[in-house]
């Protein structure tokens, strides 16, 4: 396995200073091409809620620059498992993790590892859209860089153009930027809030059921966008939906009870799996 | 579907009634009050009543003192109270949630908030008066009324706080945000107009309160305005219970006409409440 990412990547984490003074994103010539470097590599992942236990032990390599789908019934984990990549889940009182996760090849539970600055480099969409309803949509863009007061006045424009035309929301928004981002609709809220995501200038974007409170056509949206961040980001998307797996994904995990059952290409996942589990699930015999 | 005939409309009817009785009888009793307090306030109110000084002659007795007091109480207090009982939702609702001693501070302060007025006079008067050497003062009679309305300020803020979703903080925390960060510019804000609004109707409250400022030492016969927070004062209410408790009977009217001006200062506070609230959430859509 390939170690990605930049030589100073283990730094990255334990630095102070702004995303943005970072030195420009290393533009893979391997986009394409079948080897991807690896990510995220999960080792023996475990979580509780108290004393229940929701994951058992996961072990899968995220590759970068590829969509990964997370797909399995309600309350096999797949949630809790996105929440493990940028540390959320410890944010629940009581919850807890075991077992490794290395982004980049560093452990990102490892000690003197800052979550904070870990959630900046790998950002997340939420199941409902949440645009912060006391801002404007600008200030929803940058909300990000003016919380962590890492906003130069000067770039706010630029920034927040790049981000919304990176969500293919810019045409959209473009006169109406002072406007509430709570008045937009429910799939433009939604690529709000990956613009707001992606004005930190992430590595990763993780999409926690991302369309399943928008309606179809807002969902294709959606997926378009999925298709076109992928050249840029890491994406790992959670859905209970099986067709959005396909249609955006490159590989597809499907996990049971907190269990990893399979992990593989997503079109071998869905036209041969190998396991019987996986089966039952994707021709719609449980779940 | 049995209840849908003519009998469910009898029973809405009646129902509908009945809750309208609910609304008129405490108001229209209330305005039986003001109109016979008001009655008596007619011949005394005026400029001169809210600018003259007590005087043995009820004619040209006046609350100034009182009524100058009582603002003084009121911007003290809410000075005083404000950020203890913001600052103490904000631990108990942020970053102490679910611990044993939350658990037991929760459990005091609403006991707290149930004790009667008078047991925290008592308390501000060996507190604040005795112990702290504060004296008979102004800033004495504030602490205690800060301590009354503290319990009720912090459950208020408490309210506010919980009302703001957890997908916002989340979306807050996602974006690399530090729990203060999220805090400051994201709960807060939002939790803003309802922490105001609670805070002050409770200081409104304690606005009318005598009995904690006759412990405390509150003066009832003033011919200064305080010019320190270390200076004796007197206040609205206790200028009201001075006049009733005189045998002379025209000092009735004043007692009456301070009612006035007292429920008019609260009214006015409740006011700016519902203005600042109102303007606080159309900026925030």
């Amino acid at each position: 396995m390939a170690s990605a990412g930049a030589p100073t990547a283990p730094e990255k984490l334990r630095m102070t200073q702004s995303a943005h003074s970072r030195p420009g994103r290393p533009r893979e010539n391997s986009v394409n091409s079948e080897e991807a470097a690896t990510k995220f590599r999960v080792r023996r992942l475990a979580a509780w809620f108290g004393s229940q236990q929701v994951l058992h032990g996961l072990d899968l390599d995220i590759s970068k620059q590829r969509v990964t789908a997370i797909i399995g019934p309600s309350g096999c984990g797949k949630s809790t498992f996105i929440r493990c990549l940028n540390r959320m889940h410890e944010l629940v009182p009581s919850a807890r993790v075991g077992g490794e996760v290395r982004l980049d090849d560093e452990d990102i539970y490892g000690p003197g590892v800052d979550p904070v600055l870990l959630r900046r480099r790998v950002g997340m969409v939420f199941q409902k859209p949440n645009p912060f309803p006391s801002m404007s949509i600008r200030d929803n863009v940058l909300a990000g860089l003016r919380l962590t007061h890492q906003l130069a006045r000067a770039h706010a424009n630029e920034i927040n153009e790049k981000a919304l035309r990176s969500a293919a929301l810019w045409d959209e928004v473009k006169d109406r930027l002072d406007e509430p981002g709570a008045g937009l609709s429910g799939g433009q809220q939604q690529r709000l809030c990956i613009a707001r995501a992606l004005a930190v200038e992430p590595d990763v974007l993780l999409m926690d059921e991302p369309c399943s409170a928008l309606d179809p056509i807002a969902t294709a949206r959606i997926e378009d966008l999925i298709h076109t961040l992928r050249e840029r980001y890491t994406i790992v998307i959670v859905t209970h939906n099986m067709q959005q797996a396909a249609r955006v994904s490159d590989r597809t995990a499907f996990l049971l009870t907190g269990e990893l059952v399979e992990y593989a290409p997503t079109d071998r996942i869905f036209t041969a799996p190998s396991d019987k589990r996986t089966e039952d699930y994707i021709t719609g015999k449980f779940g | 579907m049995k209840h849908t005939g003519r009998r469910g409309v009898v029973i809405e009817r009646l129902f509908v009634a009945l809750c309208l009785g609910a609304v008129i009888v405490p108001l229209g009793l209330l305005l039986i009050l003001f109109a016979d307090v008001l009655s008596d306030a007619v011949q005394r109110l005026g400029w001169a009543f809210l600018t003259s000084f007590p005087s043995r002659k009820a004619a040209l007795a006046g609350v100034y003192p009182a009524f100058v007091g009582t603002l003084y109480l009121s911007f003290i207090t809410a000075g005083l109270t404000l950020p203890l009982g913001v600052g103490a939702a904000i631990y108990l609702e942020e970053y102490e949630r679910r611990g044993r001693l939350a658990n037991l501070i929760e459990l005091n302060i609403a006991n707290l908030a149930g004790v009667p007025s008078v047991i925290y006079g008592l308390l501000g008067l060996g507190l604040f008066v005795r112990i702290a050497g504060m004296g008979r003062s102004l800033l004495a009679g504030a602490a205690t009324l800060a301590l009354l309305v503290l319990p009720i300020v912090i459950m208020a803020s408490r309210e506010a706080l919980r009302t703001v979703p957890l997908s916002l903080r989340e979306g807050s925390y996602a974006l690399g945000a530090t729990r203060w960060q999220t805090i400051r510019q994201v709960v807060l804000p939002m939790a803003f107009p309802g922490i105001l609004t609670g805070s002050i109707l409770a200081i409104s409250r304690a606005v009318g309160e005598t009995a904690p400022l006759i412990v405390v030492g509150a003066l009832t016969y003033v011919t200064f305005l305080p010019d320190s927070l270390g200076a004796p004062f007197t206040a609205l209410p206790i200028q009201i219970f001075n006049w009733v408790s005189r045998p002379q009977a025209e000092f009735v009217l004043n007692a009456a006409a301070g009612i006035v001006v007292l429920l008019g200062t609260m009214l006015a506070l409740n006011a700016a409440a519902i203005f600042l609230r109102n303007r606080y959430q159309k900026r925030t859509y």
